[in-house]
Protein backbone atom coordinates (compact mmCIF):
# COMPACT_ATOMS: atom_id res chain seq x y z
CA UNK A 1 0.00 0.00 0.00
CA UNK A 2 1.47 3.37 -1.13
CA UNK A 3 1.22 6.59 1.24
CA UNK A 4 2.32 9.94 1.44
CA UNK A 5 3.90 10.46 4.50
CA UNK A 6 5.86 12.34 7.24
CA UNK A 7 9.80 10.86 8.10
CA UNK A 8 11.78 12.09 10.71
CA UNK A 9 15.08 12.90 10.33
CA UNK A 10 17.86 10.68 12.04
CA UNK A 11 21.07 11.90 10.90
CA UNK A 12 22.70 13.35 7.57
CA UNK A 13 26.26 12.90 6.61
CA UNK A 14 28.67 14.11 3.78
CA UNK A 15 30.40 10.77 1.84
CA UNK A 16 32.05 12.30 -0.70
CA UNK A 17 31.92 16.08 -2.37
CA UNK A 18 28.03 16.42 -3.11
CA UNK A 19 27.07 12.90 -2.07
CA UNK A 20 24.71 13.28 0.76
CA UNK A 21 23.60 9.99 3.43
CA UNK A 22 20.10 10.71 4.58
CA UNK A 23 18.85 8.42 7.91
CA UNK A 24 15.16 8.97 7.39
CA UNK A 25 12.52 7.14 10.10
CA UNK A 26 9.19 6.17 8.38
CA UNK A 27 6.72 3.79 7.98
CA UNK A 28 7.32 3.40 4.44
CA UNK A 29 10.60 1.02 5.46
CA UNK A 30 8.32 -1.75 7.06
CA UNK A 31 7.81 -3.11 2.91
CA UNK A 32 10.86 -1.42 0.96
CA UNK A 33 13.11 -3.42 -0.16
CA UNK A 34 16.28 -3.44 -2.95
CA UNK A 35 15.70 -1.69 -6.22
CA UNK A 36 12.51 0.89 -5.06
CA UNK A 37 12.61 4.72 -4.41
CA UNK A 38 10.42 7.01 -2.63
CA UNK A 39 9.37 10.22 -3.61
CA UNK A 40 11.02 12.73 -1.45
CA UNK A 41 9.25 16.80 -1.23
CA UNK A 42 11.03 20.22 -0.13
CA UNK A 43 8.85 22.32 1.94
CA UNK A 44 9.41 25.01 -1.09
CA UNK A 45 5.72 25.48 -2.78
CA UNK A 46 8.06 26.62 -5.48
CA UNK A 47 9.47 22.88 -5.99
CA UNK A 48 6.15 21.02 -5.87
CA UNK A 49 7.14 17.76 -7.49
CA UNK A 50 8.66 14.60 -5.13
CA UNK A 51 12.02 13.90 -6.25
CA UNK A 52 12.63 10.02 -7.03
CA UNK A 53 15.58 8.97 -5.02
CA UNK A 54 17.03 5.39 -4.55
CA UNK A 55 16.96 3.18 -1.06
CA UNK A 56 20.40 2.91 -0.63
CA UNK A 57 19.27 1.04 2.94
CA UNK A 58 16.23 -0.54 4.52
CA UNK A 59 17.17 -0.73 8.70
CA UNK A 60 17.31 -4.41 10.46
CA UNK A 61 14.47 -2.98 12.24
CA UNK A 62 12.58 -1.59 9.49
CA UNK A 63 11.98 1.59 10.49
CA UNK A 64 14.21 3.46 9.11
CA UNK A 65 15.19 3.84 5.23
CA UNK A 66 18.95 5.41 4.25
CA UNK A 67 18.96 7.15 0.83
CA UNK A 68 22.65 8.66 -0.57
CA UNK A 69 21.38 11.04 -3.33
CA UNK A 70 23.96 13.36 -5.43
CA UNK A 71 22.81 17.62 -4.97
CA UNK A 72 22.17 18.29 -8.16
CA UNK A 73 19.49 21.16 -8.19
CA UNK A 74 17.57 23.07 -6.15
CA UNK A 75 15.24 20.05 -4.25
CA UNK A 76 18.30 18.14 -3.59
CA UNK A 77 20.03 20.93 -2.69
CA UNK A 78 17.21 21.60 0.46
CA UNK A 79 17.41 17.91 1.26
CA UNK A 80 21.08 18.67 1.81
CA UNK A 81 20.33 21.47 4.84
CA UNK A 82 17.80 18.54 6.55
CA UNK A 83 19.12 17.74 10.17
CA UNK A 84 18.28 15.50 12.88
CA UNK A 85 14.56 15.72 13.87
CA UNK A 86 13.93 17.45 10.88
CA UNK A 87 10.16 16.63 8.85
CA UNK A 88 10.47 15.25 5.43
CA UNK A 89 7.35 14.08 3.08
CA UNK A 90 7.61 11.44 1.41
CA UNK A 91 5.72 9.24 -1.09
CA UNK A 92 6.44 5.41 -1.04
CA UNK A 93 7.33 2.80 -1.32
CA UNK A 94 7.43 3.12 -5.41
CA UNK A 95 8.85 0.83 -7.82
CA UNK A 96 9.08 -3.00 -8.68
CA UNK A 97 12.38 -3.13 -7.31
CA UNK A 98 14.47 -6.57 -7.62
CA UNK A 99 13.18 -9.88 -7.69
CA UNK A 100 15.52 -11.54 -5.64
CA UNK A 101 13.97 -14.95 -5.86
CA UNK A 102 14.70 -14.61 -9.57
CA UNK A 103 18.25 -13.66 -9.04
CA UNK A 104 19.34 -16.06 -6.68
CA UNK A 105 17.90 -18.74 -9.64
CA UNK A 106 20.33 -17.11 -12.59
CA UNK A 107 22.94 -16.37 -10.11
CA UNK A 108 23.72 -20.09 -10.92
CA UNK A 109 25.68 -20.97 -7.03
CA UNK A 110 29.58 -20.21 -7.66
CA UNK A 111 29.81 -17.78 -10.72
CA UNK A 112 27.12 -15.52 -8.60
CA UNK A 113 25.41 -12.43 -9.40
CA UNK A 114 27.59 -9.10 -10.65
CA UNK A 115 26.43 -6.04 -9.16
CA UNK A 116 27.55 -3.24 -11.18
CA UNK A 117 26.56 0.62 -10.22
CA UNK A 118 28.43 4.12 -11.94
CA UNK A 119 28.19 7.13 -10.04
CA UNK A 120 24.77 7.50 -8.04
CA UNK A 121 23.55 4.32 -9.04
CA UNK A 122 25.83 2.55 -6.84
CA UNK A 123 23.60 3.50 -3.67
CA UNK A 124 20.49 1.06 -5.05
CA UNK A 125 23.04 -1.13 -5.33
CA UNK A 126 24.20 -1.61 -1.77
CA UNK A 127 20.68 -2.60 -0.32
CA UNK A 128 20.76 -5.29 -2.97
CA UNK A 129 24.09 -6.42 -2.20
CA UNK A 130 22.73 -7.12 1.60
CA UNK A 131 19.39 -8.84 0.45
CA UNK A 132 21.80 -11.11 -1.63
CA UNK A 133 23.97 -11.93 0.68
CA UNK A 134 20.97 -12.70 3.19
CA UNK A 135 19.19 -14.90 1.19
CA UNK A 136 22.72 -16.78 0.00
CA UNK A 137 23.81 -15.86 -2.89
CA UNK A 138 27.48 -14.99 -3.79
CA UNK A 139 27.82 -10.95 -4.88
CA UNK A 140 30.43 -9.42 -6.56
CA UNK A 141 29.87 -5.96 -6.73
CA UNK A 142 32.27 -3.44 -9.45
CA UNK A 143 31.49 0.13 -8.83
CA UNK A 144 32.61 2.92 -10.78
CA UNK A 145 33.41 6.34 -9.70
CA UNK A 146 34.30 9.57 -11.85
CA UNK A 147 38.08 9.90 -9.58
CA UNK A 148 39.25 8.95 -5.64
CA UNK A 149 36.19 10.64 -4.21
CA UNK A 150 34.16 7.04 -3.52
CA UNK A 151 31.82 6.21 -1.43
CA UNK A 152 30.02 3.42 0.02
CA UNK A 153 33.00 1.10 -1.13
CA UNK A 154 33.45 -0.43 2.96
CA UNK A 155 29.90 -1.22 2.67
CA UNK A 156 29.85 -3.25 -0.28
CA UNK A 157 33.47 -5.05 0.99
CA UNK A 158 30.92 -6.42 3.88
CA UNK A 159 28.39 -8.49 1.29
CA UNK A 160 30.28 -8.66 -1.62
CA UNK A 161 33.85 -9.76 -3.48
CA UNK A 162 34.23 -6.11 -4.78
CA UNK A 163 36.27 -4.14 -7.12
CA UNK A 164 36.31 -0.74 -8.25
CA UNK A 165 36.85 1.28 -11.65
CA UNK A 166 37.42 5.28 -11.66
CA UNK A 167 37.63 7.33 -14.93
CA UNK A 168 40.87 8.87 -13.83
CA UNK A 169 42.50 5.88 -13.25
CA UNK A 170 42.81 7.43 -9.35
CA UNK A 171 41.76 3.59 -8.08
CA UNK A 172 41.20 0.59 -9.00
CA UNK A 173 40.39 -0.36 -12.94
CA UNK A 174 41.17 2.97 -14.94
CA UNK A 175 38.04 3.37 -17.32
CA UNK A 176 34.77 2.19 -16.42
CA UNK A 177 32.61 -0.81 -14.57
CA UNK A 178 33.57 -3.30 -17.88
CA UNK A 179 37.00 -2.45 -18.32
CA UNK A 180 37.36 -3.43 -14.53
CA UNK A 181 35.28 -6.87 -15.01
CA UNK A 182 37.68 -7.32 -18.06
CA UNK A 183 40.12 -6.82 -16.47
CA UNK A 184 39.53 -8.88 -13.57
CA UNK A 185 38.44 -12.24 -15.79
CA UNK A 186 35.11 -11.94 -12.94
CA UNK A 187 32.77 -14.90 -13.88
CA UNK A 188 28.79 -14.31 -13.48
CA UNK A 189 25.83 -16.05 -13.37
CA UNK A 190 23.89 -12.53 -14.14
CA UNK A 191 23.97 -8.61 -13.66
CA UNK A 192 22.25 -6.29 -11.55
CA UNK A 193 22.98 -2.59 -13.08
CA UNK A 194 22.42 0.94 -11.93
CA UNK A 195 24.34 3.89 -13.67
CA UNK A 196 24.17 6.22 -16.25
CA UNK A 197 22.15 5.61 -19.81
CA UNK A 198 25.56 5.02 -21.68
CA UNK A 199 26.29 2.44 -18.73
CA UNK A 200 23.62 0.77 -19.18
CA UNK A 201 23.19 0.41 -22.77
CA UNK A 202 26.88 -1.40 -22.51
CA UNK A 203 25.89 -3.29 -20.02
CA UNK A 204 22.65 -4.84 -21.94
CA UNK A 205 25.53 -5.37 -24.89
CA UNK A 206 27.94 -7.09 -22.66
CA UNK A 207 25.66 -9.33 -20.88
CA UNK A 208 24.76 -11.09 -24.66
CA UNK A 209 22.97 -14.40 -23.70
CA UNK A 210 23.30 -13.90 -19.92
CA UNK A 211 20.18 -11.55 -17.68
CA UNK A 212 20.80 -8.24 -16.72
CA UNK A 213 18.63 -6.38 -14.35
CA UNK A 214 18.75 -2.87 -15.18
CA UNK A 215 17.79 0.12 -13.62
CA UNK A 216 16.62 2.98 -15.49
CA UNK A 217 15.37 6.90 -14.25
CA UNK A 218 14.15 9.26 -15.98
CA UNK A 219 11.88 12.91 -15.33
CA UNK A 220 8.88 11.41 -12.95
CA UNK A 221 6.07 13.72 -11.66
CA UNK A 222 3.15 11.48 -10.44
CA UNK A 223 5.65 8.13 -9.28
CA UNK A 224 2.46 5.92 -9.46
CA UNK A 225 1.82 5.31 -12.73
CA UNK A 226 -1.16 7.71 -13.55
CA UNK A 227 0.81 10.48 -15.66
CA UNK A 228 2.92 9.02 -17.95
CA UNK A 229 5.43 10.81 -17.82
CA UNK A 230 8.30 8.16 -17.41
CA UNK A 231 8.31 5.93 -19.97
CA UNK A 232 10.80 3.58 -21.33
CA UNK A 233 10.28 1.53 -24.93
CA UNK A 234 9.64 -1.52 -24.66
CA UNK A 235 10.73 -4.69 -27.18
CA UNK A 236 7.05 -5.78 -26.41
CA UNK A 237 3.84 -4.74 -26.16
CA UNK A 238 3.36 -2.99 -22.66
CA UNK A 239 0.45 -4.12 -20.72
CA UNK A 240 -0.59 -0.24 -19.62
CA UNK A 241 -0.76 1.78 -22.61
CA UNK A 242 -0.15 -1.42 -25.21
CA UNK A 243 2.12 0.90 -27.21
CA UNK A 244 5.57 -0.65 -25.92
CA UNK A 245 6.00 2.44 -23.83
CA UNK A 246 6.55 0.89 -20.55
CA UNK A 247 6.31 3.13 -17.12
CA UNK A 248 9.36 3.44 -15.25
CA UNK A 249 7.84 4.34 -12.11
CA UNK A 250 5.64 1.68 -11.58
CA UNK A 251 6.20 -1.40 -14.22
CA UNK A 252 10.14 -0.43 -13.06
CA UNK A 253 12.58 0.74 -12.59
CA UNK A 254 14.15 -2.65 -12.86
CA UNK A 255 13.67 -4.54 -16.50
CA UNK A 256 15.53 -6.92 -17.54
CA UNK A 257 17.92 -5.16 -20.07
CA UNK A 258 16.22 -7.38 -23.01
CA UNK A 259 13.21 -5.90 -22.47
CA UNK A 260 13.88 -2.17 -23.00
CA UNK A 261 15.25 -0.25 -25.98
CA UNK A 262 17.78 2.03 -24.53
CA UNK B 1 -26.56 19.49 7.32
CA UNK B 2 -24.63 20.93 4.50
CA UNK B 3 -25.32 19.78 0.79
CA UNK B 4 -22.75 19.71 -1.57
CA UNK B 5 -24.82 18.41 -4.73
CA UNK B 6 -24.34 20.02 -8.09
CA UNK B 7 -25.92 19.34 -11.45
CA UNK B 8 -24.78 19.36 -14.68
CA UNK B 9 -26.27 18.33 -17.59
CA UNK B 10 -29.04 16.02 -16.01
CA UNK B 11 -26.15 14.71 -13.97
CA UNK B 12 -26.00 15.00 -10.28
CA UNK B 13 -22.83 14.74 -8.33
CA UNK B 14 -22.52 13.98 -4.91
CA UNK B 15 -20.03 16.71 -4.63
CA UNK B 16 -18.39 19.01 -7.19
CA UNK B 17 -14.96 18.05 -7.16
CA UNK B 18 -13.61 15.65 -9.74
CA UNK B 19 -9.93 15.32 -10.92
CA UNK B 20 -8.14 16.36 -13.93
CA UNK B 21 -8.02 14.26 -17.31
CA UNK B 22 -4.76 12.84 -17.46
CA UNK B 23 -3.66 13.29 -13.65
CA UNK B 24 -5.52 10.46 -12.66
CA UNK B 25 -5.54 7.83 -15.23
CA UNK B 26 -8.48 5.96 -14.78
CA UNK B 27 -8.15 6.23 -11.45
CA UNK B 28 -6.56 2.71 -10.55
CA UNK B 29 -3.64 4.40 -9.88
CA UNK B 30 -4.84 6.54 -7.20
CA UNK B 31 -7.55 4.16 -5.59
CA UNK B 32 -4.23 2.86 -3.45
CA UNK B 33 -4.55 6.74 -2.01
CA UNK B 34 -8.26 7.97 -2.44
CA UNK B 35 -11.70 5.89 -1.89
CA UNK B 36 -13.24 6.76 -5.30
CA UNK B 37 -16.44 6.43 -3.96
CA UNK B 38 -15.68 9.65 -2.05
CA UNK B 39 -15.39 11.78 -5.44
CA UNK B 40 -17.67 13.49 -7.39
CA UNK B 41 -16.32 11.98 -10.72
CA UNK B 42 -13.51 10.15 -11.96
CA UNK B 43 -12.55 12.33 -15.33
CA UNK B 44 -10.67 9.41 -17.45
CA UNK B 45 -7.29 10.10 -19.08
CA UNK B 46 -7.96 10.65 -23.27
CA UNK B 47 -8.87 7.83 -24.69
CA UNK B 48 -8.39 7.48 -28.59
CA UNK B 49 -9.88 5.15 -31.37
CA UNK B 50 -6.71 3.85 -31.42
CA UNK B 51 -3.83 3.27 -29.04
CA UNK B 52 -1.07 6.23 -29.08
CA UNK B 53 2.74 6.29 -28.02
CA UNK B 54 2.85 9.64 -26.77
CA UNK B 55 5.74 11.71 -27.13
CA UNK B 56 9.59 10.89 -26.51
CA UNK B 57 11.05 11.54 -23.24
CA UNK B 58 12.18 13.75 -21.42
CA UNK B 59 8.19 14.67 -21.38
CA UNK B 60 7.76 16.44 -18.34
CA UNK B 61 9.74 18.88 -15.65
CA UNK B 62 8.86 21.42 -12.99
CA UNK B 63 8.53 25.05 -13.35
CA UNK B 64 8.29 27.23 -10.27
CA UNK B 65 5.15 26.39 -9.04
CA UNK B 66 4.21 24.14 -11.24
CA UNK B 67 4.72 22.26 -14.18
CA UNK B 68 5.13 21.19 -17.85
CA UNK B 69 4.24 18.00 -19.43
CA UNK B 70 4.38 17.10 -22.82
CA UNK B 71 2.66 13.67 -22.78
CA UNK B 72 1.69 13.25 -25.85
CA UNK B 73 -1.63 11.51 -25.23
CA UNK B 74 0.07 8.27 -24.48
CA UNK B 75 -3.42 6.04 -24.03
CA UNK B 76 -4.10 2.03 -24.97
CA UNK B 77 -7.48 3.14 -27.36
CA UNK B 78 -11.16 2.47 -26.44
CA UNK B 79 -11.71 -0.96 -27.26
CA UNK B 80 -8.99 -1.52 -24.21
CA UNK B 81 -10.43 0.93 -22.37
CA UNK B 82 -13.79 -0.41 -22.59
CA UNK B 83 -12.68 -3.50 -21.56
CA UNK B 84 -10.16 -3.09 -18.32
CA UNK B 85 -10.80 0.64 -17.54
CA UNK B 86 -14.70 0.62 -17.35
CA UNK B 87 -15.36 -2.26 -15.68
CA UNK B 88 -12.77 -1.35 -12.85
CA UNK B 89 -14.73 2.30 -12.70
CA UNK B 90 -18.23 0.68 -12.77
CA UNK B 91 -17.58 -0.98 -9.12
CA UNK B 92 -17.29 2.36 -8.03
CA UNK B 93 -20.40 4.61 -6.90
CA UNK B 94 -19.17 7.76 -8.41
CA UNK B 95 -19.87 9.76 -12.21
CA UNK B 96 -17.78 8.52 -14.71
CA UNK B 97 -16.26 11.31 -17.47
CA UNK B 98 -14.80 9.76 -20.04
CA UNK B 99 -12.21 12.25 -21.83
CA UNK B 100 -11.95 11.45 -25.65
CA UNK B 101 -9.40 12.95 -27.88
CA UNK B 102 -8.42 12.13 -31.55
CA UNK B 103 -6.60 13.30 -34.65
CA UNK B 104 -9.19 14.21 -36.80
CA UNK B 105 -13.11 14.65 -36.46
CA UNK B 106 -14.38 11.13 -37.64
CA UNK B 107 -11.22 9.55 -34.50
CA UNK B 108 -13.34 11.34 -31.90
CA UNK B 109 -17.00 10.19 -33.44
CA UNK B 110 -14.94 6.63 -33.21
CA UNK B 111 -14.45 6.91 -29.62
CA UNK B 112 -18.03 8.77 -29.11
CA UNK B 113 -19.88 5.80 -31.27
CA UNK B 114 -18.06 3.08 -28.96
CA UNK B 115 -19.84 4.19 -25.79
CA UNK B 116 -22.94 5.29 -27.21
CA UNK B 117 -25.14 3.38 -25.14
CA UNK B 118 -23.09 2.14 -22.23
CA UNK B 119 -24.66 2.88 -19.10
CA UNK B 120 -21.14 3.05 -17.38
CA UNK B 121 -20.58 6.11 -18.68
CA UNK B 122 -22.15 9.60 -17.57
CA UNK B 123 -20.85 12.08 -19.73
CA UNK B 124 -18.00 12.71 -22.35
CA UNK B 125 -15.56 15.37 -22.21
CA UNK B 126 -14.13 16.51 -25.24
CA UNK B 127 -10.53 17.31 -25.59
CA UNK B 128 -9.67 19.87 -27.96
CA UNK B 129 -7.49 21.47 -26.08
CA UNK B 130 -4.30 19.47 -25.50
CA UNK B 131 -1.35 21.66 -26.95
CA UNK B 132 1.07 18.29 -27.49
CA UNK B 133 0.16 16.91 -30.09
CA UNK B 134 0.98 17.73 -33.80
CA UNK B 135 -2.99 16.61 -35.32
CA UNK B 136 -6.18 17.28 -33.76
CA UNK B 137 -6.94 18.20 -29.79
CA UNK B 138 -5.76 21.67 -29.74
CA UNK B 139 -6.38 22.69 -33.67
CA UNK B 140 -10.15 22.05 -32.68
CA UNK B 141 -10.19 24.27 -29.70
CA UNK B 142 -8.34 27.18 -31.56
CA UNK B 143 -10.46 27.79 -34.12
CA UNK B 144 -14.28 28.76 -33.99
CA UNK B 145 -15.09 27.24 -36.98
CA UNK B 146 -13.31 24.24 -36.16
CA UNK B 147 -14.46 23.92 -32.64
CA UNK B 148 -17.77 24.29 -33.77
CA UNK B 149 -18.24 21.78 -36.36
CA UNK B 150 -16.44 19.12 -33.95
CA UNK B 151 -18.88 20.11 -31.63
CA UNK B 152 -21.75 19.41 -33.68
CA UNK B 153 -20.82 16.50 -34.88
CA UNK B 154 -20.05 14.84 -31.76
CA UNK B 155 -23.33 15.88 -30.27
CA UNK B 156 -25.20 14.57 -33.33
CA UNK B 157 -23.16 11.04 -32.42
CA UNK B 158 -23.91 10.40 -29.00
CA UNK B 159 -26.39 9.83 -26.38
CA UNK B 160 -23.82 11.42 -23.87
CA UNK B 161 -23.93 14.68 -22.31
CA UNK B 162 -20.50 16.12 -23.98
CA UNK B 163 -18.49 18.74 -22.02
CA UNK B 164 -16.23 20.53 -24.73
CA UNK B 165 -12.72 21.21 -23.09
CA UNK B 166 -11.38 24.51 -23.55
CA UNK B 167 -7.83 25.63 -24.09
CA UNK B 168 -6.40 29.03 -22.66
CA UNK B 169 -3.90 29.81 -25.55
CA UNK B 170 -6.93 31.75 -27.44
CA UNK B 171 -7.21 35.47 -27.29
CA UNK B 172 -11.08 35.33 -26.46
CA UNK B 173 -11.73 32.45 -23.81
CA UNK B 174 -15.62 33.79 -24.21
CA UNK B 175 -15.43 33.80 -27.71
CA UNK B 176 -15.13 30.01 -27.71
CA UNK B 177 -17.27 29.13 -24.84
CA UNK B 178 -20.34 30.65 -27.12
CA UNK B 179 -18.86 28.89 -29.61
CA UNK B 180 -19.11 25.91 -27.63
CA UNK B 181 -22.41 26.64 -26.34
CA UNK B 182 -23.86 27.47 -29.93
CA UNK B 183 -22.44 24.15 -31.25
CA UNK B 184 -24.75 22.53 -28.89
CA UNK B 185 -22.11 21.53 -25.77
CA UNK B 186 -23.72 20.56 -22.41
CA UNK B 187 -20.89 22.05 -20.34
CA UNK B 188 -17.49 23.58 -20.86
CA UNK B 189 -14.43 22.53 -19.10
CA UNK B 190 -11.41 24.82 -18.13
CA UNK B 191 -8.74 25.30 -18.56
CA UNK B 192 -6.44 22.91 -20.40
CA UNK B 193 -2.80 23.87 -19.91
CA UNK B 194 -1.16 26.91 -20.62
CA UNK B 195 1.52 25.96 -23.22
CA UNK B 196 5.53 26.63 -22.17
CA UNK B 197 9.38 26.21 -22.82
CA UNK B 198 11.44 26.02 -20.10
CA UNK B 199 15.39 25.70 -21.24
CA UNK B 200 18.18 23.64 -19.84
CA UNK B 201 20.73 26.40 -19.40
CA UNK B 202 23.68 24.20 -18.11
CA UNK B 203 23.15 21.53 -20.96
CA UNK B 204 21.91 24.38 -23.38
CA UNK B 205 18.88 22.22 -24.34
CA UNK B 206 15.44 21.99 -23.87
CA UNK B 207 13.63 20.72 -20.64
CA UNK B 208 11.15 18.64 -23.11
CA UNK B 209 11.97 16.75 -25.99
CA UNK B 210 8.85 17.93 -27.26
CA UNK B 211 9.90 21.74 -26.52
CA UNK B 212 7.04 22.86 -25.82
CA UNK B 213 4.51 21.79 -23.35
CA UNK B 214 1.46 22.41 -20.93
CA UNK B 215 1.68 24.40 -18.19
CA UNK B 216 -0.27 23.41 -14.97
CA UNK B 217 -0.33 23.64 -11.09
CA UNK B 218 -0.87 26.30 -8.18
CA UNK B 219 0.91 29.55 -10.82
CA UNK B 220 -1.28 29.27 -13.43
CA UNK B 221 -4.50 29.20 -10.79
CA UNK B 222 -5.01 33.18 -11.55
CA UNK B 223 -5.16 32.65 -15.01
CA UNK B 224 -7.94 29.95 -14.91
CA UNK B 225 -10.06 31.66 -12.11
CA UNK B 226 -10.02 34.72 -14.48
CA UNK B 227 -11.09 32.94 -17.78
CA UNK B 228 -13.63 30.94 -15.48
CA UNK B 229 -14.84 33.96 -14.85
CA UNK B 230 -15.28 35.12 -18.32
CA UNK B 231 -16.77 32.22 -20.20
CA UNK B 232 -19.44 31.00 -17.15
CA UNK B 233 -19.93 35.00 -17.36
CA UNK B 234 -20.47 34.66 -21.57
CA UNK B 235 -22.53 31.54 -21.73
CA UNK B 236 -25.73 29.82 -19.64
CA UNK B 237 -24.81 25.81 -19.50
CA UNK B 238 -22.09 24.75 -16.38
CA UNK B 239 -18.83 25.49 -16.46
CA UNK B 240 -16.45 23.25 -14.69
CA UNK B 241 -13.08 24.49 -13.71
CA UNK B 242 -9.89 23.60 -13.21
CA UNK B 243 -6.15 24.98 -13.10
CA UNK B 244 -3.62 24.52 -9.94
CA UNK B 245 -6.57 23.59 -7.28
CA UNK B 246 -4.92 22.66 -4.15
CA UNK B 247 -7.60 23.32 -1.14
CA UNK B 248 -11.48 23.82 -0.98
CA UNK B 249 -10.43 27.82 -0.33
CA UNK B 250 -9.03 27.09 -4.11
CA UNK B 251 -12.30 25.22 -5.23
CA UNK B 252 -14.27 28.06 -3.97
CA UNK B 253 -12.69 30.46 -5.03
CA UNK B 254 -13.41 29.12 -8.47
CA UNK B 255 -16.89 28.06 -7.70
CA UNK B 256 -17.47 31.89 -7.04
CA UNK B 257 -15.98 32.84 -10.84
CA UNK B 258 -18.73 31.07 -11.63
CA UNK B 259 -17.51 27.14 -11.85
CA UNK B 260 -20.31 24.80 -10.86
CA UNK B 261 -17.38 22.07 -10.57
CA UNK B 262 -14.03 21.86 -10.22
CA UNK B 263 -11.48 19.64 -10.95
CA UNK B 264 -8.02 18.89 -8.97
CA UNK B 265 -5.27 18.17 -11.49
CA UNK B 266 -1.55 18.20 -11.11
CA UNK B 267 -2.11 18.76 -7.04
CA UNK B 268 -2.69 14.81 -7.52
CA UNK B 269 0.99 14.57 -7.67
CA UNK B 270 1.91 16.72 -5.13
CA UNK B 271 -0.54 14.99 -2.90
CA UNK B 272 -2.16 11.97 -3.46
CA UNK B 273 -4.83 12.52 -1.44
CA UNK B 274 -5.84 16.21 -2.74
CA UNK B 275 -9.11 15.48 -4.24
CA UNK B 276 -9.89 14.76 -0.44
CA UNK B 277 -8.95 17.45 0.96
CA UNK B 278 -10.39 19.42 -1.50
CA UNK B 279 -13.66 17.77 -0.53
CA UNK B 280 -13.45 18.49 3.04
CA UNK B 281 -12.17 21.88 2.79
CA UNK B 282 -15.47 22.70 1.08
CA UNK B 283 -17.18 21.17 3.54
CA UNK B 284 -15.64 23.56 6.44
CA UNK B 285 -15.86 26.55 4.34
CA UNK B 286 -19.35 26.10 4.05
CA UNK B 287 -19.81 25.31 7.66
CA UNK B 288 -17.54 28.34 8.81
CA UNK B 289 -19.64 30.27 6.55
CA UNK B 290 -22.92 29.06 7.24
CA UNK B 291 -24.00 28.06 3.62
CA UNK B 292 -26.41 25.40 3.34
CA UNK B 293 -25.70 24.75 -0.42
CA UNK B 294 -23.10 24.74 -2.08
CA UNK B 295 -25.30 25.96 -5.37
CA UNK B 296 -25.48 29.44 -3.40
CA UNK B 297 -22.11 30.31 -3.89
CA UNK B 298 -21.75 29.59 -7.93
CA UNK B 299 -21.09 32.61 -9.67
CA UNK B 300 -21.72 34.93 -6.85
CA UNK B 301 -18.99 37.67 -6.75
Amino acid sequence: MKSKSKGKVISQKILAPGIYDLEIETTLASSAHAGQFVGVFTDDASLLLPRPISICGVSDDKKSIRLVYRVAGKGTDKFSRLKEGDEVSLLGVLGNGYDTEKIKQLSNGTPGVLLLGGGIGIPPMLELAKELKAAGVKVISVMGYRDDKTFLLDEFKKYSDTYVASEDGSVGTKGNVLDAVRENNIDFGCICACGPLPMLKAIKTFAGEKTAFISLEERMACGVGACLGCVVKTTAVDHHSHVNNARICTDGPVFEASEVDL
Amino acid sequence: MIKTEVEIAGIKFKNPVMEGSGTFGSGMEYSEFVDLNKLGAVVTKGVANVPWPGNPTPRVCEVYGGMLNAIGLQNPGIDVFMERDLPFLEKYDTKVIVNVCGKSVADYLEVCEKLTGDSRVDALEINVSCPNVKEGAIAFGTDKKALDDITRQIKAHTDKPVIMKLTPNVTDISEMAKVAEGAGADAISLINTITGMKIDIERRRFALANKTGGMSGPAIKPVAVRMVYQASHAVSIPVIGMGGIATGDDAIEFMMAGATAVSVGMMNFVNPYATLDVIKGIEEYMTRHGIEDINEIIGCV
